[in-house]
């Protein structure tokens, strides 16, 4: 199901676990299915650059090698390298994830974007609600979306997949 | 490498007197049943003996009340849309639960989109329908009630005798989807009052793509499929006759050995449940312990999602099945856990864990003493474990 690099990264993951006083938190779940993913960064103020990160992950061998890779690629990078990592990226560099899994557990990106925004809130003084805080997944960042029953390639937007006449208000 | 099967319930290996009789008749000149001449009635008189060997099994009264299918999916398929159309003209409203396998309940949302009306009854913490809601929800529209026997995910069975006796006062047919029951507990169509009661081969050791419906003499339904007049003109096409073959032996030993195998199955059961709370903790038994198959448990471990333990435990030889959101294809938890009220995160974190006759307690054990280091490092990485 899943390839060698994936399988590494779920059998030993890297930077697992929490840090204490942490600069920055960024935080994304999956309503549908209950994963969640955190991710914890510790910044050197002067190199703008993330000196250390940790994650805590609840959910499948996808979502916890997304979160391993993840952590692997941003650490030491300065926040503007950072910022530049896309969920795409991630999937990429673990030489492919399984189609139907692409969207509902490579999230790893935007919880490492949510913390550098808290980071950057925290230095500007800036309380934000937590709705607020919640980054919307988008598939953007030319992404495909496939039908988790046919796997034919989705419209972003698409609730129902003509080729297998499937509703997929509550998948997509 | 040896692996240890504890997930029966996706599927179950052929014993060896099955394999031997489908070699058998591979080897042998089989011909089409429905020739005439010599090579197809011997053909024939085999698919006969395997027929009754079949309807021994759920005490049918003809053997040719048994149709022979391609499974458990064609046969609820078959029992509910055909059942459903032969009956259009007596009402339009049909009767069922929210628990059921999805060949019930995608069946029966093809037959809403044709006008026909469904309720679907809910289930009680402990996973069982009330009769009393089963006879409260018949109207005069009723024509066909579909409870299942043993949910495949949670392995808890209804009382289907009773909800069979509702039905046949109110002179409703009455469906019962029995696939995970039938050859691993005793099932009687008499007793339980069914008309119609789907099946299959693997459960009870036979080969997969092999199935079963008992359609009660008498039982307004059209086929399935059209086409030539085999299985007594109600499932057209030549009969798979090796795999046929194949489940009759099953069925012959499903029979003969089904109170020895039940006890060793409802040893290993009994063992798991009291052994398990020196291994794990914060975990959640979904079947019913007091009516459920011998050969299932079903457990919610907190915290953590299924796919990855799953994958954790084939890593050390150990298979078993899950029904997270994440492992299932379709990315929605499961509707049989939601429907036990279950939250969405608690239903991620749960196993079914399905063993066979050829486990035994060290096989469950090495399960357990396992399954107690990988629930450790998941939680260990989990964002809502907090220990």
């Amino acid at each position: 199901m899943y390839n060698q690099v994936v399988m590494d990264h779920f059998k030993n993951p890297r930077n697992v676990g929490v840090i204490e006083n942490p600069d920055g938190v960024g935080e994304v779940g999956n309503p549908l299915c209950g994963d969640m993913m955190t991710i914890y960064l510790k910044i050197d103020d002067k190199d703008q650059r993330i000196s250390d990160i940790k994650f805590q992950t609840f959910g499948c061998g996808s979502a916890i090698a997304v979160s391993s890779m993840l952590t692997e690629m941003a650490k030491g990078k300065s926040l503007d390298e950072a910022r530049k990592i896309s969920n795409k990226d991630v999937a990429e560099a673990l030489e492919g994830l399984p189609k139907n899994k692409l969207h509902c557990s490579n999230l790893g990106a935007d919880a490492l974007h949510m913390a550098i925004q808290d980071y950057d809130d925290k230095k500007a003084g800036i309380v934000r609600p937590k709705a607020e805080r919640e980054e919307k997944h988008e598939h953007g960042d030319g992404q495909s979306c496939y039908c988790p029953y046919c796997d034919v390639e989705l419209d972003e937007k698409a609730t129902f997949c003509e080729a297998c006449q499937r509703d997929l208000t509550e998948e997509h | 490498m040896n692996v240890i099967n504890l997930d029966h319930i996706s599927f179950n290996p052929l014993l060896p007197e099955v394999k031997e009789a489908m070699i058998e008749a591979i080897n042998s000149d089989l011909h089409n049943p429905s020739s005439q001449h010599k090579a197809g009635e011997k053909s024939a008189e085999m698919l006969a003996q395997a027929r009754q060997n079949v309807a021994d099994l759920i005490n049918a009264a003809d053997a040719k009340e048994i149709v022979f299918t391609s499974g458990g999916t064609e046969s609820v398929n078959h029992a509910v849309k055909g059942a459903a159309m032969a009956n259009r003209e007596k009402g339009n409203h049909i009767i069922t639960t929210n628990i059921e396998h999805n060949s019930v309940i995608r069946s029966l949302k093809r037959l809403s989109a044709q006008g026909f009306k469904v309720t679907s009854l809910s289930v009680d913490e402990s996973g069982r329908v009330d009769p009393a809601a089963v006879a409260d929800a018949i109207t005069d529209q009723t024509i066909l009630i579909s409870v299942m026997h043993s949910n495949n995910e949670t392995g808890t069975i209804q009382p289907i005798a009773e909800i069979g006796a509702i039905a046949r006062e109110n002179k409703v047919l009455f469906h019962c989807d029995a696939v995970d029951s039938v050859g691993v507990v005793p099932v009687d169509v008499q007793a339980l009052n069914a008309d119609l009661l789907s099946f299959a081969s693997n459960p009870f050791y036979g080969p997969t793509g092999t199935g079963g419906l008992y359609i009660r003499r008498g039982t307004r339904i059209f086929p399935l499929l059209d086409g030539g007049v085999q299985e007594h003109n109600k499932r057209a096409g030549t009969e798979n006759l090796i795999g046929i073959i194949g489940m009759g032996k099953a069925a012959q030993l499903a029979a003969a050995h089904m109170e020895q195998r039940r006890a060793h199955l409802a040893e290993l059961k009994k063992y798991l449940v009291e052994q398990l709370p020196q291994y794990v903790d914060d975990y959640i038994i979904n079947t019913n312990l007091d009516h459920s198959l011998p050969n299932l448990l079903n457990v919610s471990l907190k915290y953590i999602e299924g796919e990855s333990v799953m994958l954790m435990l084939d890593e050390e030889n150990l298979a078993v099945s899950t029904k997270s959101a994440c492992a299932t294809g379709s990315l929605r938890a499961s509707h049989v856990l939601l429907s036990l009220g279950l939250s969405h995160s608690d239903a991620q974190g749960t196993l079914v864990i399905a063993w066979g006759i050829d486990n035994t307690k060290d096989d469950l054990q090495k399960l357990l003493s396992t399954l107690s280091g990988v629930v450790k490092t998941l939680r260990s990485m989990s964002p809502l474990y907090q220990k």
